[in-house]
């Protein structure tokens, strides 16, 4: 990361350090400037205005108040498992970091399995999930957990199918080496642009924010939380910090799955190489290294804006809908759009 | 799932959908001076001038009442409580016989139980209650909700004056 050799146990505070920032700034930018204030723009209200500038300051001011809370639990729930499940949930959010290149030498870790790690990591949510549901011993909770294993399940295989697009077309699994193919990359033999895959993967790109809509159960894929029916799924017995846990984690993993979006499929951090005339990684400028994560950050930005004005202008869809939608016309179009790829890769 | 027919249809609903949502996100950061703002208002520092007949609170003409009980009676809360004592006052023409009169000795209304039906307003044959859009009137305790008659009297003030339903009908005035 820098021209000083740092010892093994500096590098590791350094990678936690920058992990927390990855996942809780995107965060915090996702509450307060999507759900406080785009929200209310969209419902023609001004959202919170009185916890500092325009209500800046809000998202503390939440916090202090869910930290002041007591942390009940319910008599019949399996205390452990209640306890342990947001953690779960949060730690898969924080793996899934882990594997976001955000410059050429800015990233935490730099495998070939990159892209199914990030699959594998993303479903352990599901369990923490399933096991808040179940153990809260509550029908709501029971039924929210449910239904959320069901979807999250359910969407997870388009999700997987639509990124092995983007594999077959890299040729490779390792998230950097997707970054560099789609910024060195030529289209036509034109390389102003660089190739960004949503050019060439657009319909595995519609299918993946879908599925991370899904995944991330927000509206119109709410059926684990649907207030109007469950009071709030599987969160519903949780109060205080736990609670507190649970809500970053869903926005934190909105914007942890912007950043992957943005890697598969928007050239990450890079910009088209031909611009400074680059060729390969050794050739990219060590400011890309600071330019990078701004540059990760506003794509971030896009995609979840995307994410935000999709969950509040639809209504949510019924469960057999869901369900529906996922095996017999996302998983569908997804293994087609495999299909083409495969032979557009093997003939060009 | 929608037939291959409907599918169009069905894309341009989900462009429609957001459509809606993007314009009033435009409409509400546009500034005030160029016709955008939101609909709602800041409540403390800015106030909304409530429809002239909106039921914010009841208000009482004392001089009015006869303490009939007929509100207190009618209210399905039981939340009025009327006491008075009876008193002669003077005749009305020199010689006559002196008047037995009501003075009303307490009117409370129990806000924390009032429902806001208006049942009572309707029922009071003197014109005695009135609504009053004033809607300030929230208390720390709940027992301060039980307002007297000094109080409610004071909110006949905010009573507005009532508009002819129709033109040269007969008005339930404040008189």
């Amino acid at each position: 990361m820098f021209a000083v050799d740092l010892p093994y146990w500096a590098q590791s505070l350094l990678r936690v350090l920058g992990g927390t920032v990855a996942v809780l700034l995107p965060a915090g930018t996702i509450v307060y400037l999507f759900l406080f204030k785009m929200m209310s723009f969209m419902q023609s209200r001004l959202g919170p205005m009185e916890a500092g500038p325009y209500g800046s300051m809000q998202l503390f001011a939440e916090v202090g108040k869910w930290l002041q809370k007591e942390d009940i639990q319910p008599a019949k729930a399996d205390k452990r498992i209640f306890k342990m499940a947001p953690l779960i949930v949060l730690v898969s959010t924080f793996l899934l970091v882990a594997v976001v290149p955000f410059g050429p030498d800015a990233y935490f870790t730099n495998f070939d399995a990159g892209v199914f790690y990030m699959l594998a990591v993303s479903s352990i949510s599901t369990l923490g999930i399933l096991i808040a549901g179940w153990s809260s011993a509550n029908k709501y909770s029971l039924l929210g957990g449910l239904r959320a294993a069901g979807q999250l399940i359910a969407y997870e295989l388009p999700m997987v199918l639509a990124v092995l697009g983007v594999v077959i077309q890299a040729e490779t699994m390792n998230m950097q080496t997707i970054v560099l193919r789609q910024n060195a990359g030529a289209m036509f033999g034109w390389n102003g642009l660089g190739n960004p895959y949503i050019l060439t993967q657009f319909v595995g790109f519609v299918i993946f924010m879908i599925a991370v809509q899904a995944e991330l159960t927000q509206a119109p894929f709410d059926m684990p939380i649907a207030e109007s029916e469950l009071v709030s799924g599987y969160m519903t017995e949780y109060s205080g910090f736990r609670f507190l846990i649970f809500f970053i984690a869903e926005f934190a993993t909105a914007g942890v799955f912007a950043l992957i979006a943005s890697v598969l499929f928007l050239g990450g951090w890079g910009v088209p190489f031909s611009w400074f005339g680059w060729h390969g990684v050794n050739d990219v400028a060590n400011w890309m290294n600071i330019a990078g994560p701004l540059i990760m950050f506003t794509k971030m930005m896009v995609l979840t804006f995307l994410m935000m004005w999709v969950r509040f202008s639809y209504p949510r869809f019924r469960e057999d809908q869901l369900q529906r939608f996922a095996w017999k016309v996302l998983i569908p179009v997804a293994l087609l759009n495999i299909m083409v790829t495969a032979v557009l890769k093997v003939v060009f | 799932m929608a037939g291959k027919s409907q599918v169009p249809g069905l894309v341009k609903g989900l462009g429609v959908g957001l459509g809606v949502t993007l314009k009033t996100l435009g409409h509400t950061m546009k500034p005030k001076k160029l016709g955008g703002g939101a609909n709602t208002v800041q409540y403390p520092h800015e106030k909304e001038a409530p429809p002239i007949r909106s039921r914010g609170v009841i208000a009482l003409r004392e001089d009015n009442c006869t303490s009939c009980m007929l509100c207190s009676r009618s209210c399905p809360d039981w939340c009025i409580y009327i006491e008075a004592h009876k008193t002669l006052a003077a005749p009305r023409r020199a010689g006559g016989a002196p008047r037995k009169v009501n003075i009303v000795d307490r009117f409370d209304i129990d806000y924390a139980l009032c429902m806001y039906c208006g049942i009572c307003v309707e029922v009071c044959p003197f014109d005695a209650l009135f609504w009053s859009p004033e809607y300030e009137y929230s208390e720390p305790k709940i027992a301060d909700l039980l307002h007297d008659k000094t109080k409610l009297g004071e909110w006949m003030e905010t009573v507005p004056e009532a508009p002819e339903l129709e033109a040269g009908a007969d008005k339930k005035g404040k008189k």
